[in-house]
């Protein structure tokens, strides 16, 4: 559906050539299915927006190829104006219009079509009612676009995007500027139409729940690059490499070296103990390695199990109670661990522990 | 008050000690000295236009000034002279802004040239300077294509030839108007139009322009005040061929015999409504709409493609017309012996006479002095009352400050030659020896800049916490010692460029001046006028390449004291 293959874009500095120029996009190729939602991933200024608006036209890159459908809309000699694309677009500051009607603001994409392919008056009548009508927005047609509630202004924005029935929607962080109430509410809103809608989609956020929840599949980026593409579950359960086991959830890092490897059982030694975990990486016996863990994947008892492979006695240093959850920082060795527990077991700092997990849990990541 | 338990303080007792506090007497102080400049001109205007000789109630001066048979033409020269004026400064000062803010258009760095032109060459050298380039006979214009087209192709002393003067000085006004609404305006709302399929044009036309329509009214309503109050463009451009605006009469009047004062009044009394209601329309438009913007949006430049060439041309012609053309001009006409069209006769005979000769005539030393006495007096006692006044409106608690806000402000809508009368008007009855010194042009100076320390002094404390006095406070520092030690020191970076700025326009000062000063207590701009009186035009080019100068060195300095506290015109 789309495609994005080498993309380079920089800015700063006066001339093209001088120092002080900054990459914010350095060689990103990307491959978006029909239908999926995609989701750019990462903290501020690592190029997803810079990336997103080279898809839309508003950024022209440096070099690259962008591709949706068949049709080139950035190559070589090619770089199709933003107005001449069709795409549907959602900012992140919604861009409503402030001096036009709800009605107006969706009707806007249709009535600035060339004379040839705009439909008729009653045409575009008929199909923005519709479209605020999914929205559940038609009650407001006649209303100024300003006199609307926050939620309300994302759905219009959003109905201005798809009233084109666009092959594909770009999303720069639409859910950034509402309260956290509200945004648990839209990202589910926003989940059920894409999917409704079937609109490929490209979604960009640095709030990495809201890609868990939303995507089919995320791309992390940082400093311009790509570190990881896959499905959330994927990404999140088996990062490839430190920054992403970091971005995404909170991990535990166990520093170590490979102790012996058979099949895809891998053994290293971390100053917290001997831990063992399933990977298939090619790493070699002596090696350096970090292993990854989830607080969550972590157990917690005062008597200990005894037989499991991944079993090491500490100590609790401290506690938080989060509500839905207990976290425990459990000293192994040298390391503290957190440990995330059902929040009806609560141990005392100062108490002997025994922290174990499965091998299955743990997550080998490249040192650095 | 026998109620009052004993020993309780009474009433009376603590209304004494809350008026002898020291900061009470220092506000109190400074808004009696505030509301006498800017309330008793206006005061003696309306009191002097609606008496007779013998002090009673009288609409004579009304009938006598709005009864003339020429007095339809005035108005409708007024406000022909008004709105063409605004026209032109606002269509390119607009598509200026747009250009500069919105775009990749070149030569950038020559639009903030163009935008500092009002400052540094003063209305009546810049009016001169036109006189230079297209008078029907000395023209320098005219001489250059009379072969083509034959002699007088312009004639700068006509309706139109006021409109394009007035209207290119006043551009650069405009056009920073409009770059603050440009700015302000979220980019992105440009951008979603570009996405939802819009072209460019569609996009200006029903998304940019819209949203800027508040901002846009608001600019037309100033320039049309501006033009209206604009004094040396009509004297010197109209007054010849009998094109009289409300500026011009009023001043033809007060220099007529015997002195019409009360008609006089009359027709000030009428631009003061003019500008005034403009001035409270263009409030009221500017209030308008606001504009969503996302958080923290930066400007992307629209890449103008094949129209770049296009649009650059035209920006090199702009900056030639209104910003080189003039200055040339005058330097051209300074280095001559005499005037006469550009020859190479005329380029050989060039010589530096000129500079020697203006500072030998006598009254122009002494027009240098008072220029320099009268700007840095106006401005230290401007920023002194106004660093107290602005405490006052932005910090203290006292009931009623607002109010103080709006006198400080009111001198705004006075347009300078009104204010001029009203001035003459009060020292003339006055016993006090003032009329006729230099510090009646003081008293008007001050008058007229009350605004601008205003607005500098207040927006300096504004940027300033108050848990910065309120820590002074704790430590058991009074209100002086706060005032002198932690405020003051903290804003005396904006009070120095609100010094600077007001330094810098009552270099230009005229139209105030020219009611008010007597021979002996000229100015520099005044020497202006009389020389170009007397046709001595190269002395005067002499001197007015000297003050453009002398304005280059004083605005380069208030920009950089201006940014460096953040602070822009």
């Amino acid at each position: 559906m789309l495609t994005i293959s080498n993309l380079v874009k920089s800015f700063g500095g006066e001339s093209r050539s001088g120092g002080g120029r900054v990459l914010a996009v350095d060689d990103v190729s990307l491959e978006v299915g029909e239908g999926e939602m995609f989701t750019l991933l990462g903290p501020s200024g690592c190029g997803k927006t810079t990336t997103l608006r080279s898809v839309a036209g508003l950024e022209r890159p440096d070099s690259g190829r962008i591709v949706v459908g068949d049709r080139v809309l950035f190559g070589r000699g090619i770089n199709v104006p933003a107005n001449q694309r069709g795409l549907g677009m959602v900012f992140q500051s919604y861009a409503i219009w402030p001096h036009m009607t709800v009605f107006d603001n969706v009707a806007f994409p249709l009535q600035v079509r060339k004379r040839s392919q705009r439909p008729s008056k009653r045409e575009i009548r008929e199909r923005v009612g519709k479209v605020l009508e999914t929205m559940e927005l038609d009650h407001l047609a006649d209303r100024q676009a300003t006199k609307l509630s926050g939620g309300q202004q994302q759905r219009l924005a959003l109905a201005r995007a798809i009233v084109i029935e666009p092959p594909l929607m770009l999303l720069d962080e639409p859910l950034s500027n509402l309260d956290a109430k509200l945004r648990e509410n839209l990202r589910y809103e926003l989940k059920r139409l894409q999917r409704e809608l079937g609109i490929t989609s490209i979604y960009v956020t640095h709030d990495q729940i809201e890609a868990l929840a939303l995507s089919t599949t995320i791309a992390v980026m940082k400093d311009g690059h790509v570190l990881q593409t896959g499905r959330p579950r994927e990404v999140y359960e088996s990062p490839n490499c430190k920054f992403v086991a970091e971005f995404i959830g909170t991990s535990n890092f166990l520093r170590g070296k490979v102790v012996s490897r058979v099949g895809d059982c891998v053994e290293i030694d971390t100053d917290a103990g001997r831990v063992q975990l399933v990977s298939s990486a090619q790493v070699p016996a002596g090696e350096e390695v970090l292993a990854a863990v989830r607080p969550e994947s972590l157990e917690l008892s005062t008597t200990g199990w005894g037989n499991r492979p991944n079993e090491w006695p500490g100590t609790v240093t401290n506690r938080a109670f989060l509500g839905e959850a207990v976290d425990h920082i459990v000293r192994v060795g040298q390391t503290s661990l957190r440990v995330r527990c059902n929040p009806s077991v609560s141990i005392k700092p100062g108490t002997d522990v025994f922290v174990a997990t499965e091998p299955s849990k743990v997550t080998l990541v490249p040192v650095g | 008050m026998a109620t009052l338990a004993p020993g309780a303080p009474g009433v009376l007792a603590r209304t004494r000690e809350a008026l002898v506090r020291p900061r009470t007497l220092v506000a109190i102080g400074a808004t009696l000295v505030i509301g006498y400049l800017a309330l008793i001109p206006l005061v003696y205007l309306l009191l002097t236009t609606f008496t007779d000789a013998t002090g009673a109630f009288s609409l004579d001066g009304f009938a006598r000034a709005y009864g003339d048979p020429r007095i339809g033409q005035l108005i409708g020269n007024s406000l022909w002279f008004a709105a063409g004026s605004a026209l032109v400064s606002l269509v390119v000062g607009t598509g200026l802004a747009y250009f500069n803010v919105r775009t990749d258009v070149p030569f950038k760095a020559l639009f903030f040239a163009a935008s500092i032109i009002p400052l540094v060459i003063p209305g009546i050298l810049y009016t001169i300077s036109w006189i230079f380039l297209a008078s029907p006979t000395i023209g320098l214009l005219n001489s250059l294509l009379e072969p083509i087209f034959g002699p007088g192709t312009f004639n700068v002393f006509t309706i139109w030839g006021m409109i394009w003067v007035e209207g290119l000085h006043l551009s650069p006004i405009a056009f920073l108007f409009m770059v603050a609404a440009f700015r302000s305006t979220d980019p992105s709302l440009e951008e979603s139009a570009l996405m939802s399929g819009a072209s460019r044009v569609q996009t200006f036309r029903r998304v940019t322009l819209p949203l800027v329509r508040p901002a846009l009214l608001s600019a037309a309503l100033i320039m049309l005040v501006r033009s209206l109050e604009s004094f040396e463009v009509p004297a010197l451009l109209g007054l010849q061929n009998g094109i009289y605006v409300f500026t011009s009469r009023i001043y033809q009047v007060l220099r007529g015999y015997p002195v019409d004062f009360a008609g006089a009044g009359a027709l000030a009394v009428g631009l003061l409504a003019l500008a005034a209601l403009g001035v409270w329309l263009s409030n009221r438009a500017g209030g308008g709409s606001a504009t969503i913007t996302g958080k923290g949006f930066r400007p992307r430049p629209i890449d103008l493609g094949r129209w770049k060439p296009v649009v650059g041309v035209g920006i090199l012609a702009y900056f030639f017309v209104t910003v080189l053309a003039p200055l040339m001009v005058l330097l051209y006409t300074a280095l001559l012996p005499y005037y006469r069209p550009p020859s190479a006769e005329a380029f050989a005979s060039m010589t530096l006479d000129n500079f020697i000769k203006v500072f030998n005539l006598p009254s122009v030393p002494t027009a240098l002095k008072n220029s320099l006495v009268l700007g840095a007096g106006s401005a230290t006692i401007v920023m002194a009352l106004m660093a107290v006044a602005a405490w006052v409106v932005v910090r203290s608690d006292i009931p009623g400050r607002q109010i103080l806000d709006h006198i400080a402000f009111s001198p705004l809508v006075i347009p300078g030659l009104v204010l001029g009368v009203g001035i003459a008007f009060v020292y003339l009855r006055s016993p006090l020896p003032i009329y006729g010194t230099l510090l009646i042009l003081l008293i008007a100076y001050c008058t007229r800049y009350l605004p601008y320390g205003m607005r500098y002094a207040v927006s300096g404390m504004q940027t300033i916490s108050t848990e910065l006095e309120e820590s002074a406070h704790v430590s058991g520092a009074g209100w002086w010692p706060t005032f002198r030690r932690v405020l003051l020191p903290l804003v005396a970076p904006a009070l120095l460029a609100g010094w600077v700025y007001i330094f810098v326009v009552s270099f230009r000062e005229l139209s105030s001046s020219i009611l008010l000063y007597t021979p002996g207590n000229e100015v520099l701009s005044i020497s202006i006028w009389e020389l170009y009186a007397n046709a001595r035009f190269g002395e005067l080019a002499a001197l007015g390449v000297l003050m453009v100068l002398v304005l280059v060195v004083l605005v380069a300095i208030a920009y950089k004291v201006g940014a460096r506290i953040g602070l822009k015109d």
